[in-house]
């Protein structure tokens, strides 16, 4: 939460000229956009050849107003309400969106199964190792560019540079394809968890930099003047404090590598992105598996939201500053 | 305390010769001269920027220095030295700002050094840290986090937790001058009670009552340099030099 400010804002309902810009614009929008046309193709209205321009007019105005009402209703909810009903009605436009495709569902329904079994787990099976090797690195990593040690700091460097800087896709071919012209043969899942670890290792390794930087130099001084040597003060002064800032950060990346682990359907692992395209290729089906994995990941990165949101309260009750 | 009977009483426990210390170009310890003996207390004051804290910060070499020696216990401090954790083993500091450990409870805090430092099993440092709590008169507050703690309490932790180390010689860098004023006091009460036990004390402070009550020696620097050093009664009423006397002048009225 931002700093809680303890002067109420004036509500919705109190500022008339707020309401009527917010009916004024969405009128203009809705009647660039054509929704009016939504409403007026509603079964139970008259259907002429063509709609007159006084009664396109007024469906806009129709649809603006309820719009406006909506948005005024919902601002008289109580906090907990007012978000759960915002999600709801964008969720239900996503829905809508969704449906506008005239898809088949028996045959989403033919290959749910599947794709929630062989697809889910494999995506997150690479996800999760990846995602533990690119902690490790990161946390060496962070530590080698931070430290005086110029072999440390060079080699870590060069590191977070060469894989922020080579696209993911890039990184995965090289790995698959190069690494056996050197005579080392990698099957495509340890290509795929190769090629997420060094890139997402690198990109947190400077998310843990900056949480090591964020500690008080203080900390470092108690610590060392104890006794504690170097990876002492680390693993149990900086690294316990560090971790709890870095949190939201680091979810961005699982997330996001969550995401990115459909890189290696290239090469033929049978995560869900490629049984998506296999599948719908097949029977030339391609928007009912894409959108099906779509929603899919989508239901996956709530699952890692929720984590994250519990991860972030534990340590707001636990670790104190 | 418990090493006492080891060391033959008065016997050198920091021996600083001729150090000098740059900050990059900026010279700042110049020939300082310093030797404590076990069981001494001193205090160090002057004006701000005067060095103080760079040259206590030095003796447990959380600063190094560039010229001379210094010697804590027998051991020299230097560079590439690999025995630095058993000299910060016998140095105990405590800070301005405290620096508790945030995410521990008061209790953990003053266990982490006797667990993970000296290896002791749980039962003993935890006993050990309760032994001190009572000591600095906290004990009831053992499983709280430090920020639920006034200033105060929280430095009387902070020397308990230096106090867990066991350590000959006790270094205080203006432990008092972060605290509200009403807090001052408990913090130098459980300061002199701990001068009565017997352990070195090096303290950089203000507290020019606290001065006269424990210390042995008061040091005086200004520019870098100890400018004198002496008795604390001598120290008070008749100061050598005319800067001391400034000094003595400005912090006394
Ligand atoms: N890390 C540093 N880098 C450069 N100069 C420093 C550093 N630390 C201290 N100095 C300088 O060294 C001089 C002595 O600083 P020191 O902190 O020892 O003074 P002090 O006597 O403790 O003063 P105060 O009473 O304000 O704490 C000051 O002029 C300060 O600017
Ligand atoms: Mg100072």
């Amino acid at each position: 939460m931002l700093y809680a400010d303890t002067v109420r804002n004036r509500s919705l309902s109190e500022q008339p000229v707020l309401i009527a810009i917010i009916f004024a614009v969405s009128c203009v929008v809705f009647a660039l956009v054509g929704l009016h046309h939504t409403l007026l193709a509603l079964p139970f209205l008259p259907q002429p050849e063509e709609h007159g321009l006084v009664t396109q007019g007024i469906a806009t105005l129709v649809v603006a107003g309820l719009f406006t009402l909506n948005i005024l209703l919902i601002s008289r909810l109580r906090l907990r309400l007012q978000i759960f009903v915002v999600w709801a009605e964008l969720f239900m436009c996503f829905l809508i969106f969704f449906f506008a495709f005239d898809l088949n569902f028996p045959f989403i329904l033919t290959k749910l199964p599947f794709l929630l079994t062989q697809g889910v787990f494999t995506t997150l099976y690479v996800s999760a190792i990846s995602i533990t090797i690119a902690t490790v690195l990161a946390i060496f990593g962070a530590i080698a560019k931070l430290s005086s040690n110029g072999f440390a700091f060079a080699i870590a460097s060069f590191y977070t540079s060469m894989f922020r800087g080579l696209p993911l896709l890039v990184q995965i071919y090289l790995i698959y394809l190069g690494l056996p012209q050197l005579g080392i043969f990698v099957d495509a899942v340890p290509a795929g968890v190769i090629a997420l670890s060094l890139c997402y290792g690198a990109y947190m390794t400077e998310i843990f930099r900056a949480g090591i930087m964020s500690i008080d130099k203080g900390q470092w001084e108690a610590a060392r003047s104890i006794g504690f040597k170097f990876g002492l003060t680390m693993r149990r002064v900086i690294l316990p404090q560090a971790v709890p800032i870095i949190v939201p950060p680091l979810g961005n990346q699982f997330i996001a590598m969550l995401k990115d682990s459909s890189l290696v359907s290239v090469l033929g692992v049978w995560e869900l992105m490629y049984l998506a395209r296999t599948l719908g290729q097949r029977e030339f089906r391609h928007l009912e598996m894409l959108l099906t994995v779509a929603i899919i990941y989508w239901v996956m990165t709530i699952v890692f939201e929720i984590v994250q949101g519990r991860i972030e309260s534990y340590f707001q009750k636990h670790h104190r500053r | 305390m418990t090493h006492e009977d080891t060391n033959a009483v008065g016997s050198e426990i920091i021996a600083i010769r001729d150090m000098h210390k740059w900050y990059g170009n900026f010279h700042a310890l110049k020939d300082i001269n310093l030797t404590v003996h076990l069981g001494e207390k001193i205090v160090v004051c002057g004006p701000s920027g005067s060095g103080k804290s760079t040259m206590i910060r030095c003796i447990n070499r959380l600063e190094g220095h560039q010229k001379g020696t210094i010697h804590v216990d027998g051991i020299e401090l230097h560079e590439d030295m690999r025995n630095i954790d058993i000299v910060r083993q016998e140095v105990g500091m405590v800070f301005q700002h405290f620096n508790l450990f945030p995410h521990m409870t008061v209790l953990e805090n003053l266990t982490a050094g006797p667990m993970w430092v000296k290896k002791l099993p749980r039962a003993e440092a935890e006993d050990t840290a309760r032994r001190y709590l009572e000591r600095v008169k906290i004990s009831e507050q053992a499983e709280k986090y430090p920020s639920q703690l006034s200033g105060g309490q929280q430095q009387r932790v902070a020397i308990a937790r230096s106090l867990c180390m066991e350590p000959k010689v006790l270094l205080f860098d203006e432990p008092t001058s972060a605290l509200d004023p009403e807090m001052v006091s408990e913090v130098l009460e459980t300061m002199e009670d701990l001068a009565g036990t017997g352990v070195t004390m090096v303290c950089v402070t203000h507290e020019m009552g606290f001065a006269k009550a424990v210390a042995d020696r008061v040091v005086f620097m200004d520019e870098g340099r100890i400018i004198e050093s002496g008795e604390p009664v001598e120290f008070f009423k008749n100061p050598e030099s005319e800067r001391t006397k400034k000094f003595l002048d400005q912090i006394l009225s």
